[in-house]
């Protein structure tokens, strides 16, 4: 092929044209590649695992210090009861605890939910250790199914000084189940 | 034959023996010339910064003082949203691919734009795309209302303004990628012989490298709103944590295409400014490769330095002073650019037309508004500025003092050359003069205002901000009013402005000054010759 520009400006333009089209198909897919681009550097990272229990390396008992901690629990869009037993518990830094929640599915139909945990103040998330939660796995619930299921959690004693309370906060919303 | 005056910059002038040439409004529908096309361009973005400027001033003139007086919060939120959208695609986009399309072939020597049947459905997509996106505000819950940026959850959660939104998005999207493979091509394959890419006009080079990032980004940000029409629609969790998604990964991905975007506005303008300099300082662009390499560092290094919009999501400290490095990076070929550009005012002859006012206020300006961007970059900086009006201050500065100052600039320098009449003197430096000293009272004491804590995007706020807003407001109706000098500007020469010769501009040495002013509606249908 020794079609130059001069002679053929058509045939280069098209060609040129179907080159750059790629390019935008190419750019468009990639912005969907970085869907599961961005889910891999997460776990490669460590950052934003939030489905998996903590490992606790520190489980020395700190008995200078209690922190309180308040337990918030909210329902979004769904006909659910959901309440934690116990509004406040004090514990010990490094001192494992449960605390349990209810909920109740007040629908004729089953349903299934995911809980995403919040914490306040926001640094709190790092030392709120959980070695066992309902939030890690997708809640199946008959209709007016009601059930208590645990949280299980240590206070990393490096959380600092200076925070003496805790919120953690559930909020359970509707997915699809398994 | 006399030229027709009428609305439309291009003369008719007549070279052309078409019989079978539509006039009137088919004209104007059916043109695959890349003249009328410009045209086209450059008036819808002109209406569309009117449209936008009037949200602007309803915002503004709510803001004056504490307290809500003129409008609901929810379409205070509206306000803010379609302003900032209307602006950045429907004004400051545009109008760069108006230039492009007058100016690319004029300089480089080619006939048309490559695809010219293209051309014409890139434009016309725009209007219908903006009947789309300005109707949304009388469809039920009102325009979209989560910032232009189109946050989720929030903009997951509104009513069907969204959708028009994204909708018109989409249309936007393809005409400026359609307009971009247009560009490159043109520039790559119909260049004048003995032109080489090193010879090019520097505008052409800016509009070159521009191009290649509207390709590059603008299928991301299709990307990421169809994602958004997804979630609100068809059962997908993107962004959606309880679905196994994330809404800061939208904040990812729209930066992603949002950082090289905020480039994509200023590159044209630069050019701009590199053509304006050396012609009113009667001496050479200084540094003309670095200036194109700088450009294209730029460009390059756009791509990796969206987090800094992040800053307060969570991100950990590594990531943070990666984004903060790069971004301070950036400054270096920007610091380049500006120095030659000064560089080639040493010891010029310089006079202080119009064009050259705004050239000299975009160099000053926009360097402010890069400083601002600089004191941003710095992480600990950014966690007490982000989201106020430090912020607003600092994207106005680049945005308005910058491209769209520049673009001014292009309009009164061109105009001789597009529609064959000189512009009022007088008329432009009162534009100069009032747009200069408005948009400083406007934006100046948002930088205070930022400083002292108040936030971005509310419609309300504490009393202690009081008296720097309505400094604000009183320059923001101020600078709105100046910009009816530039319209009359325009028109009183289109009418009756006194015939321009064919190079008004004593100093400018691009090839579209060797054409009769106004330029004839087929041009270089033979290429010239290059030295």
């Amino acid at each position: 092929m020794s079609d130059t520009k001069l002679d053929d400006p058509r045939q280069s333009n098209r060609t040129l044209l179907v080159k750059l089209g790629v390019v935008v198909v190419v750019m468009f897919g990639f912005g969907f590649a970085l869907v599961p681009f961005y889910d891999q550097i997460c776990k490669a990272t460590g950052l934003r695992d939030i489905d998996n229990p903590d490992r606790l390396e520190n489980s020395q008992v700190d008995r200078t210090r209690t922190v309180r901690l308040e337990f918030d629990a909210n329902v979004h869009k769904l006909s659910w009861t959901f309440r934690p037993l116990a509004q406040v518990v004090s514990v010990h830094p490094g001192e494992m605890a449960q605390v349990v929640y209810e909920v109740e599915n007040r629908t004729e139909r089953p349903m299934t939910g995911q809980a995403v945990p919040s914490y306040g103040p926001q640094l709190a998330a790092e030392y709120f250790k959980k070695l066992d939660c309902f939030c890690f796995a997708k809640q199946s619930f008959g209709p007016h199914e009601r059930r208590q299921m645990p949280v299980v959690f240590v206070i990393d004693p490096r959380l600092p000084r200076d925070v003496n309370t805790i919120s953690l906060s559930y909020t359970f919303f509707e997915v699809e189940g398994n | 034959m006399s030229s027709i005056p009428h609305d439309h910059a291009a003369g008719h002038h007549v070279d052309h023996d078409h019989a079978h040439h539509p006039s009137g409004t088919m004209r104007w529908i059916t043109t695959t010339n890349h003249k009328d096309i410009g045209t086209l361009y450059l008036w819808f973005s002109f209406i569309m910064f009117l449209a936008g400027g009037v949200m602007a001033l309803a915002i503004r003139a709510e803001l004056f003082q504490p307290g809500l007086q003129l409008v609901e919060p929810e379409f205070f939120n509206q306000l803010n949203t379609v302003h900032g959208l209307v602006m950045i695609f429907g004004a400051i986009m545009p109008a760069a691919v108006g230039f492009a399309n007058w100016q690319v072939p004029l300089m480089i020597g080619a006939p048309d734009m490559a695809f010219a049947r293209m051309n014409n459905w890139s434009f016309w997509l725009l209007p219908f795309a903006a009947v789309l996106l300005l109707s949304s505000f009388v469809v039920p819950g009102g325009a979209a209302s989560a910032g232009w940026t189109l946050y989720p959850p929030l903009s997951v959660q509104t009513g069907m303004g969204m959708d028009l939104t994204i909708f018109a998005v989409h249309i936007m999207g393809a005409s400026s990628i359609m307009g971009s493979i247009n560009i490159i091509t043109t520039i790559l394959n119909m260049r004048a012989p003995g032109m080489t890419m090193m010879k090019m006009p520097l505008f052409v080079w800016t509009w070159l490298i521009t191009a290649y990032l509207l390709i590059a980004v603008m299928p991301v940000l299709a990307g990421a709103v169809t994602m958004l029409l997804t979630d609100r629609h068809f059962g997908t969790s993107f962004f959606n944590a309880a679905g196994g998604g994330d809404p800061v990964m939208f904040q990812h991905i729209f930066w992603f295409f949002g950082h090289p975007e905020v480039y994509i506005m200023i590159l044209p303008s630069f050019g701009i400014v590199s053509t304006i300099i050396p012609a009113f300082a009667r001496k050479p662009l200084f540094g003309y490769a670095s200036m194109v390499y700088a450009t294209a560092s730029i460009a390059i290094l756009s791509f990796l330095v969206w987090a800094h919009h992040m800053f307060t999501v969570g991100m950990p400290a590594a990531g943070q002073v990666f984004f903060m490095y790069v971004t301070m990076l950036i400054a270096v070929p920007t610091a380049v650019k500006v120095f030659n550009w000064v560089a080639t005012m040493w010891k010029g002859s310089m006079t202080f037309e119009t064009p050259m006012l705004f050239a000299i206020g975009f160099i000053f300006m926009f360097t402010v508004g890069g400083f601002t961007g600089l004191v941003l970059a710095l992480v600990p900086v950014d966690i007490v500025l982000h989201d106020t009006y430090y912020v607003v201050a600092h994207f106005h500065y680049v945005l308005v003092a910058g491209s769209l100052f520049a673009f001014f600039g292009g309009i009164y320098y061109w105009l001789p050359k597009w529609c064959g009449r000189m512009y009022d003197e007088t008329l432009g430096e009162w534009h100069f003069w009032t747009s200069f000293v408005f948009f400083n009272i406007t934006f100046f004491p948002m930088h205070f205002l930022g400083l002292a804590g108040m936030p971005r995007r509310v419609p309300d706020y504490a009393t202690q901000f009081t008296d720097w807003n309505e400094v604000a407001s009183i320059g923001a109706f101020g600078f709105g009013l100046s910009q009816l000098i530039f319209l009359y500007a325009v028109l009183k020469a289109i009418r009756s402005g006194p015939p321009a010769p064919a190079k008004p501009w004593e100093g400018s040495d691009t090839l579209e000054w060797t054409l009769p002013s106004p330029a004839p509606y087929h041009t270089f249908e033979n290429p010239p010759q290059v030295s």
